[in-house]
């Protein structure tokens, strides 16, 4: 038995070490283009050139990030980025969330359409979708404005936030729901005041994934957009790229560098609410 | 409270970040102009943008809009604006990225808009690059040369001969010279051949190679003929058979050489004239490099190269006035500007005699000799190019450089499988 026991205990450890290399590895593997980002963001062009390069930069400078900022209205960009992330991501919220709810809750054929339309419109890619939207955008008088960059993102977004949101809502207790019918609260004050506050951490995820699908994107944002002053930031970036694909190497990585900040800061900050058990102890099971 | 007054403030914001479309026409009589520009380097960008104050301070009647393209995703921006009847009057853009559009109506035909002055000032082989049936859709005007760039200490070491557009290397002088230079892991020459295609077609010009023959029916065909052969051979044998080339290089881009060029590893990579600008940034202080003509062959220096171009939207409504700014813009003056800002060469007879193209710093005269060698891309006005070349010929080049396959393999495929694609195009 002992012996067993034993052995038992060294597979588990061992299993448990296997785990934690292939974790390591994993987010080595997923660290490596943003650290190797912001190794070049300090490098100047002759360290660039360098054919034994480093992971520290030999002299590190802030030349490409001054340089980058000469060349490119990047605060500006970056504005233009945030309000269409921002406005994407609220009004994706706002929509998704109430259908969610319906598709969740409510097996009717409206419902299981809408199920199967979340599904179909993912096998789209944008570009069969661009033109016929950049008409669209047209007759509503809606290119070069970003009202229209973010209706756009809106319906973009909208399957997949969707998709999420459904997932959350089935998992919120309905027994939840029928006691507050029972206290005589109507389907809205139930789905504004039971229901959305224990999707919190479904909704900031989804707002998440809207925001960073917003900011990252850069097609839509390419054709729609004519307007130096209205460009987007991953619009701008590629100002630093040329005819092909020779970069300004150290000036593209210091303002990509900083447009991945913003990503980064709203997901530290609101991570924790993704992974808060909010329904912890709401039901006795 | 906090999460309502970020909600609010986010609404705020984004509504007063939403304005209508705007619009390009004639607003009080002053006709507005979109100006489309690629000009990426920063020596480029505010050449352009000074040009473009100049001529709106002297034409209060046309305003000219400077708007910042970008050459990747070009051509799918360039399509969707069209399509949807909103492009840029004035178009920047290169004359391999033009037929589609020259043959879909979306570019006018400058044939009738622009003076006789510019007409004569660029050569007619720069703007065969740019007609398309009989049309001319697009001003040539900056173009580049493949040149060897060259570690000249290490030349002058193995006390090779070194070419002048004069008296340049042939192919097999070139060959044995890179061997010369090899050894002890260093290589003498390193290609970055990323794009196989485009680079072996616009040097196998040199050695009289077309691949591409229009018959009496004006059908083009696919033929790997003996003089479409001199160039993909050297190369291949060079990696295959000397291992004077570097074999890692051939999947990189020009930029992606020049570490190992700096760091001592390869004595010459062949690349586009602007690269010089690169060089000058990243090379250690004391790096001695030199730009030697590409190889010659039966056709003497002769290359293909698909320049810059300028064009004006079918649908502007100014299409007289944007040729007017384009006169301005390809003033000789004008275009030496633009093209020391792109460090690469004008197209225009007069620009070309400017001493600023003719100094030897920099190397500037040596690729400024060879701009009479430089004609239109062989491909350039072929229907079904870019699907022959990414579906064909990419992956066929890659895999007989490598050594994967034979010559015979490789004409097969370029002229058997790639008569099939062209064929589609041409029913």
């Amino acid at each position: 038995m002992r012996t067993s026991s034993t052995s038992g205990m060294r597979t588990s450890t061992g299993a448990r070490a296997g785990q934690y290399a292939a974790l390591l590895a994993y987010l080595v593997f997923l660290a490596f283009p943003l650290l190797w980002l912001i190794s070049t963001a300090f490098k100047s062009p002759r360290e660039l050139g360098s054919l034994h390069p480093t992971w520290i930069p030999r002299h590190p400078t802030l030349a490409n990030f001054r340089q980058a900022f000469d060349e490119q209205p990047l605060l500006h960009a970056a504005l233009n980025s945030l309000l269409a992330a921002l406005g994407a991501a609220l009004i994706a919220v706002v929509i998704a969330t109430p259908m969610a709810w319906v598709m969740a809750r409510r097996r009717t054929l409206l419902a299981r359409a809408a199920t199967g339309w979340v599904v179909v419109s993912q096998a789209f890619p944008f570009v069969l979708v661009i033109i016929p939207l950049f008409l669209v955008l047209k007759n509503l008088r809606l290119i070069d404005s970003l009202a229209g960059l973010v209706l756009v993102y809106v319906v973009w977004s909208l399957p997949f936030a969707l998709w999420m949101l459904v997932g959350y809502v089935r998992a919120v207790p309905p027994e939840l729901e029928e006691a507050a019918a029972v206290d005589g609260a109507g389907k809205l004050r139930t789905l504004v005041s039971v229901t959305a506050p224990l999707l919190a951490p479904g909704i900031v995820a989804t707002a998440l994934f809207a925001f960073v699908t917003a900011w990252n994107e850069f097609f839509f944002a390419l054709v729609l957009l004519k307007t130096p002053d209205k460009q987007t930031l991953p619009v701008v970036l590629t100002h630093f790229i040329g005819a092909e694909g020779v970069a300004d190497l150290g000036p593209l990585a210091a303002a990509a560098f900083l447009a991945t900040l913003p990503s980064l800061i709203v997901f530290a900050l609101i991570q924790r609410r993704i992974t808060g058990g909010m329904l912890t102890g709401a039901v006795k099971s | 409270m906090r999460p309502r007054w970020i909600i609010t403030l986010a609404l705020t914001l984004l509504l007063a970040g939403c304005t209508g479309g705007g619009g390009n026409g004639s607003a009080n009589g002053r006709i507005t102009l979109r100006f489309q520009s690629l000009a990426w380097q920063d020596e480029s960008v505010t050449a352009n943008k000074e040009l473009v104050k100049e001529w709106n301070a002297t034409h209060p009647d046309i305003k000219v809009e400077y708007v910042q393209g970008s050459w990747d995703s070009v051509h799918d921006q360039l399509l969707t604006s069209f399509e949807g009847g909103e492009a840029p009057d004035i178009i920047h853009d290169a004359s391999d990225d033009l037929a589609d559009f020259a043959y879909g109506g979306y570019l006018a035909d400058l044939r009738d808009l622009l003076p006789a002055r510019l007409k004569s000032d660029i050569p007619q082989r720069s703007w065969a690059t740019t007609t398309f049936g009989d049309g001319i859709y697009g001003v040539p005007f900056l173009q580049e040369p493949r040149v060897l760039i060259a570690n000249a200490t290490w030349l002058k070491k193995a006390d090779v001969r070194i070419p002048t557009p004069e008296h340049p290397w042939s192919w097999p002088e070139f060959r044995a010279i890179t061997r010369q230079l090899s050894g002890d892991g260093k290589y003498g020459v390193a290609w970055p051949l990323k794009e196989p295609v485009s680079a072996t077609l616009n040097l196998s010009l040199s050695a009289g190679g077309e691949l591409f023959h229009r018959g009496a029916d004006g059908k083009v065909t696919v033929r790997f003929d003996k003089a479409d052969q001199v160039v993909p051979r050297t190369i291949h044998d060079q990696v295959d058979v000397d291992h004077s080339a570097s074999p890692t290089t051939l999947g990189s881009g020009g930029s992606d050489t020049l570490p190992g060029f700096f760091g001592g590893k390869y004595a010459m990579i062949p690349l586009g004239f602007s690269y010089r600008q690169q060089i000058v940034q990243q090379a250690s202080k004391g790096f001695a490099w030199q730009v030697l003509p590409a190889p010659a062959g039966a056709d003497g220096l002769a290359q293909g190269v698909s320049p810059q171009t300028l064009s004006i939207a079918e649908d502007s409504p100014h299409k007289k006035q944007a040729a007017e700014f384009l006169d301005f813009l390809l003033q000789p003056k004008n275009m030496v500007r633009l093209a020391l800002g792109d460090w690469m060469l004008p197209t225009g007879t007069q620009a070309l005699q400017n001493p600023a193209l003719h100094t030897t710093k920099d190397d500037w005269a040596t690729g400024t000799a060879l701009a009479d060698d430089l004609a239109s891309a062989p491909a350039q006005s072929v229907r079904g190019y870019p699907e022959w070349k990414d579906k064909v010929a990419t992956p066929a080049f890659q895999e007989y450089y490598s050594g994967a396959i034979t010559l015979t393999d490789l004409r097969q495929r370029l002229q058997k499988d790639g008569n099939l694609v062209l064929a589609r195009y041409q029913r």
